[in-house]
């Protein structure tokens, strides 16, 4: 099962999807493109920073505000392996797991874990390794619907295969 | 157990007889949404699911909204691209400019929702239509495509959080205040993943337009969705737009609730929301000395005919301060004909307004009103988060469409109340 490796960009609660791509670069839906203005808003380094396989780690509600998929696209498309939040805004959910971004709950990882940490993640397990720290943290299985939803390869390849 | 309202439409169209929360289920769907911004993606997904037709041409509704009248090549691009597949889809309900509106106020409009329908929309104020008695929710494109092509969609069923109101709101506070009030309550993420059920009698004295406002920004507390139940208003409204027939649902006497907040309508005070979040609530009473740029009256939340004639009532036969840049958007073309035939541009425009086309414009920095840095605005709009109309250094400030029109006469924000009888 797939793993995930990379250095983490650590941010609070509450990161709306207009700081992930504000909408002044919603005039076009091409991933690469809408990557390189991911987290602008926000953090003006990230996409200078951001090296595939990096981790985001954030507080509360992640993912809030707009439904715009071009979102959790743009964070992927600059690299990000997986999102790992106390909570998500529901709509980002649903749309992180449908284009196969993946994301995990984790309260306890976001306690744990810095901005710079060295982090792996097991996918299969939902085990979250700190290789700085030397932690481990064990995030929240999906249920098995959403498991089998991501092991499809998201949702329009689980209705194309119909 | 009883069920929840939304529990009750989501099992009707699950075709189970009982449903729990944290149940995954399939629905069917009533009306599938997607605008300007989010349609293009749907659609490059839905290409790849290998069929060739919608599955149902009348249910399925498109409208370039947000950055129309085309802002520049890459919109008039991504609007091109969804008209041509509306076309060869044979969309019954797209709605070029010239007859759409902000999509939110417009399907309404046009009957495309009614009572105890299911609706999934790509833009996160689908939640709307909750007004009017029926599950809607928001969701992305993907959902969009497979929504466009399956005529289903999974959810997760909600539980709830119960609002019974009480009490008849004073003269110059509206539903912008209350759900203002409920979210500077609640929070951001008070209703994650959950329902906002309201209920109660003080729901006779809100108009149809203030409940719109309200359902809009259940979003904006993390809901799934916001829903009113459905009442003699409410049916009057669906008969004076829609043909299409509905069902009434109504919770169970037993249905459980994860809480139960009680809200006198009458205590609530005109509100505001700070930058940068909707939950940084303040009452009119504790904003202080707060200095503004421009005003914006309109969008999916306030842009209704109500919202313009309470900008016209403050502003006819006064001026707006000077520096002041007040932009009026009301939110559908029947809208804009109504409040011409009222007189009420004639007002807004000679008080020193400017009047515009239907548009989401600038509640999401698109055009026609992008603040620069240190600038401020107050907007009727839901999102004041960082950088939402423009600069990130500049400020959004959410208010109702009475507090933003007393605003614009005085270059601060200010109170009705201090203004008006």
């Amino acid at each position: 099962m797939k793993q995930a490796q990379g250095t983490v960009f650590k941010y609070g609660s509450n990161v709306d999807t207009d700081v992930i791509i504000p909408a002044r670069y919603l005039n076009t839906s091409d991933p690469a493109e809408l990557a390189k203005y991911c987290l602008i808003d926000l953090d003006k380094t990230f996409v200078d920073r951001v090296k595939p396989g990096d981790i985001i780690v954030a507080e509360k509600n992640f993912g809030c505000g707009s439904s715009r998929e071009h979102a959790p696209i743009a964070l992927k498309a600059a690299g990000v392996s997986v999102v790992i939040a106390e909570t998500f805004a529901r709509i980002f959910y649903r749309n992180a797991l449908n284009i196969g971004l993946p994301i995990l709950e984790c309260p306890e990882a976001v306690k744990g874990i810095s901005d710079g940490d060295q982090v792996a993640v097991d996918f299969s397990t939902g085990i979250i390794t700190n290789l700085t720290k030397n932690e481990t943290y064990q995030a929240q299985p999906f249920p098995e619907f959403m498991q089998e939803l991501i092991n499809s390869g998201g949702l329009i390849k689980s209705i194309s295969k119909k | 157990m009883g069920m929840t309202m939304t529990q009750k439409i989501l099992a009707a169209h699950a075709g189970l007889a009982q449903v729990k929360a944290g149940q995954l289920i399939k629905a069917k769907l009533d009306l599938v949404l997607g605008n300007d911004i989010t349609t293009p993606v749907a659609v490059k997904e839905f290409n790849k699911i290998g069929v060739s037709e919608v599955f149902d041409k009348s249910k399925v509704a498109i409208v370039p909204d947000h950055f129309t009248p085309n802002k520049d090549i890459k919109a008039a691009e991504q609007c091109k691209f969804i008209r041509e597949f509306a076309h060869d889809k044979e969309i019954e309900n797209y709605f070029e400019v010239g007859e759409m509106g902000i999509e939110h106020a417009l399907i309404p409009e046009k009957g495309l929702v009614v009572p105890g329908d299911v609706v999934i929309g790509a833009d996160s104020h689908t939640c709307t239509y909750g007004a009017l008695g029926a599950f809607s929710t928001g969701v992305g494109s993907t959902d969009m495509a497979a929504g466009m092509a399956t005529g289903e969609a999974w959810f997760k069923v909600p539980s709830a959080i119960k609002f019974v109101l009480t009490g008849k709101p004073s003269k110059w506070v509206s539903g912008k205040d209350i759900i203002l009030h409920i979210i500077g309550l609640i929070g951001v993420d008070g209703a994650l993943y959950r329902s906002m059920e309201f209920v109660g009698d003080g729901i006779k004295h809100l108009s149809m337009d203030s409940r719109f406002t309200m359902a809009n920004m259940a979003i904006e507390a993390g809901a799934k969705n916001g829903i009113f139940p459905v009442d003699e208003l409410t049916l009057a409204y669906v008969k004076e737009h829609s043909t299409k027939e509905y069902t009434i649902y109504e919770a169970d006497e037993d249905a459980e609730y994860d809480e139960v907040y009680h809200i006198d309508l009458s205590e609530i005070r005109p509100t505001v929301a700070f930058p940068h979040l909707p939950d940084n609530t303040r009452t009119i009473d504790n904003v202080g000395d707060i200095e503004i740029d421009q005003v914006v009256i309109g969008s999916c939340t306030n842009g209704r005919i109500e919202d313009i004639r309470m900008a016209a009532q403050i502003l006819a036969g006064k001026k707006v301060k000077k520096g002041v840049r007040v932009i009026i958007f009301p939110a559908t073309q029947k809208i804009y004909l109504q409040a011409l035939k009222e007189g009420l541009i004639e007002q807004l425009v000679e008080a020193g307004a400017v009047f515009s086309t239907p548009t989401c414009g600038p509640c999401l920095g698109g055009h026609m009103g992008i603040l620069a840095a240190g600038e401020r605005c107050v907007a009727t709009t839901n999102r004041n988060f960082v950088g939402r109309m423009g600069h990130p250094e500049s400020e959004v400030y959410l208010a109702s469409p009475a507090v933003a029109a007393a605003s614009a006469l005085t270059g601060k924000i200010t109170n009705p109340e201090d203004i008006m009888d």
